[in-house]
């Protein structure tokens, strides 16, 4: 099912409006990086996908199971070790009560080891590497089996060589679960490195003003990726000139 | 521009597996999934911490007693100045008699267990009845805003103004103790569970919206747990409001049904003009005090903040 959105508007209060005239659609199993500088709506916009938030104007097509949601710092409760917190999702999602407490302690054991930390599930968040608790925030998101799942700049805290490292691990497991994947980011290279789509919104008021497909031949040639992020980057740089006066 | 290739897995997905190893970006990463895995592995263990050994920290147990014994010879120093009468001012070994006296007699004991008892039984009861009415005031709007401020104001006003109201309403009873326990520590509770849940990361919230937990899910397993340090250090103030409520009650209502509590005791003292009993009974009210606080509170405040990862560079 895809994501539609329609002339989506949002404002808070009677200020400017921060989204206006959105228009988007996102296809079931796509990856598209939405990207913008700082005080773009990125924030509001993923908060509208995943329901916390809700339009002022325009219309909006999501599923109806609703999406999962990637914080930009991990957000897992500190009073529960890794696999508590993605147990705690998988018995929030269970509005049936259907599961028994062994089935959802093994697919928490399934979760870890789909992100490689199998051996790390009774460790507290603190004593966790900032990857590494990145890495069980996306266990939980996958836990609650949503087809759609949000990213709001989920590496943007990261040491270099580990968001290179989880930008593999994200690419490997969207491949293996199929999901929808939207990812908010306002890093030009990483959009190319995973969007299949880059869509660029416009700050104050948010609109998206262009997009970009990135093609096989973006991810093998290094010379034509280094060309689109050039392009993308001098249209953004673009965007936020517009604001100088 | 070439690529760096390791090796290739045979197969029919061979041509696909090859476009997808050739990807551009940080091509040295672009191994087979046990070379991901592994490299994951080595930087977990170069990032996170390394295991520390717990140890007994003798410290924390000479440092508290020499502060007590540079006390207790500052005190028996002033008393040998004599600047007071012995009566009036009894040195420590004075009351240390006084105290084995009441002690042999039975009373010190009686006055001890009483207290205690009481004490504990009406904080329990108060954060059985604080509890639930914390959480709600918490969470919904409209009930915050009308009883917040009365709330507030309760915990401002001295327990000790009820006892004259509860003498008039239970007598010289065992209620007019508890009820002022109660009106001491229930406010206190809720206050701390309040201040507690007004700190939680406004994310824990949307973070269990998003994982779609209903209201009572919400309050119970998301709202309760994050605000535990808070709530944790309302019990502890709440427990400080019982036991100081209680001294107050007992002090001023003798007699009735009422027992032989430490602050019957204190008055006791008072009235035979005895200071070493009523320096007595004072250190015996400090020191439970402080026993609960080092083997109830701290052991679980400590426990709570280790697991959380709170206790790292605090001083205690």
């Amino acid at each position: 099912m895809p994501v539609v959105l329609e002339h989506l508007g949002k404002r808070f209060g009677a200020g400017a409006p921060v989204l206006d005239d959105v228009n988007a659609t996102i296809q079931q199993g796509e990856f598209v990086a939405l990207l913008g500088a700082s005080g773009c709506g990125k924030s509001t916009l993923l908060n509208i996908l995943a329901g916390l938030d809700q339009p002022t104007s325009g219309a909006l097509e999501v599923p109806s199971d609703g999406a999962a949601f990637m914080f930009q710092d991990s957000a897992l409760f500190p009073w529960l070790t890794a696999r508590g917190n993605i147990e705690l999702a998988l018995k929030l999602a269970d509005k049936s009560g259907s599961q028994s407490k062994a089935s959802r302690a093994a697919r928490a054991g399934e979760l870890l080891d789909l992100v490689h930390l199998g051996g790390a599930g009774d460790k507290r968040p603190h004593e966790l590497s900032g990857g590494m608790r990145q890495r069980v925030a996306l266990a939980r998101a996958l836990a609650q089996d949503r087809q759609l799942l949000l990213m709001d700049e989920p590496f943007a805290a990261l040491d270099a060589i580990t968001r290179d490292l989880l930008h593999d691990e994200l690419e490997r497991i969207w491949k293996e679960t199929g999901r929808t994947i939207v990812f908010v980011t306002h890093n030009v290279r990483e959009a190319v490195r995973l969007g299949q789509r880059v869509l660029l919104l416009s700050s104050r008021p948010g609109r998206v003003v262009a997009e970009w497909n990135v093609t096989e031949e973006h991810r093998t040639d290094a010379g034509r990726a280094g060309e689109l992020t050039g392009t993308i980057t001098r249209r953004l740089r673009e965007e936020i000139r517009r604001h100088a006066n | 521009m070439p690529i760096e290739q390791d090796t290739l897995p045979a197969g029919e997905h061979a041509a696909e597996q090859t476009s997808e190893s050739r990807h551009i970006t940080s091509p040295s990463l672009k191994g087979n999934p046990d070379e991901l895995r592994d490299l994951e592995a080595g930087l977990d263990k170069l990032q996170s911490d390394a295991h520390r050994k717990a140890h007994i920290d003798w410290t924390r147990i000479i440092l508290p007693i020499a502060a007590l014994l540079v006390l207790v010879l500052a005190w028996q120093f002033y008393v040998s100045l004599g600047l007071k009468r012995q009566d009036q001012v009894p040195g420590p070994l004075d009351v240390l008699g006084q105290f084995g006296e009441l002690w042999s007699e039975g009373k010190a004991q009686e006055a001890i267990l009483t207290s205690l008892q009481r004490g504990v039984i009406g904080f329990l009861i108060s954060v059985v009845v604080a509890t639930p009415i914390g959480l709600i005031l918490a969470q919904v709007q409209p009930l915050r805003r009308a009883f917040g401020p009365l709330i507030s104001g309760l915990q401002v006003l001295p327990s000790v103004a009820w006892v004259p109201a509860a003498i008039i309403w239970f007598g010289l009873s065992d209620g007019t103790v508890y009820f002022v326990v109660l009106m001491g520590a229930i406010p206190s509770i809720i206050n701390g569970l309040i201040s507690g849940v007004d700190q939680i990361p406004p994310q824990f919230r949307s973070v269990g919206k998003v994982l779609g937990a209903s209201r009572l899910q919400m309050a119970l397993q998301i709202v309760l747990p994050a605000a535990l340090p808070g709530y944790l250090g309302g019990l502890k103030q709440g427990w400080a409001f019982s036991w100081r409520s209680l001294m107050a009650a007992e002090i001023i209502a003798v007699g009735g049904t009422i027992g032989f509590g430490l602050g019957s005791l204190l008055d006791q003292g008072r009235t035979l003009s005895d200071m070493a009993t009523v320096m007595s009974a004072i250190l015996a009210i400090l020191f439970v005090g402080i026993l609960i606080e080092l083997l109830v509170f701290a052991p679980i405040e400590r426990r709570l903040l280790l697991r959380r990862g709170l206790l790292a560079g605090s001083t205690r």
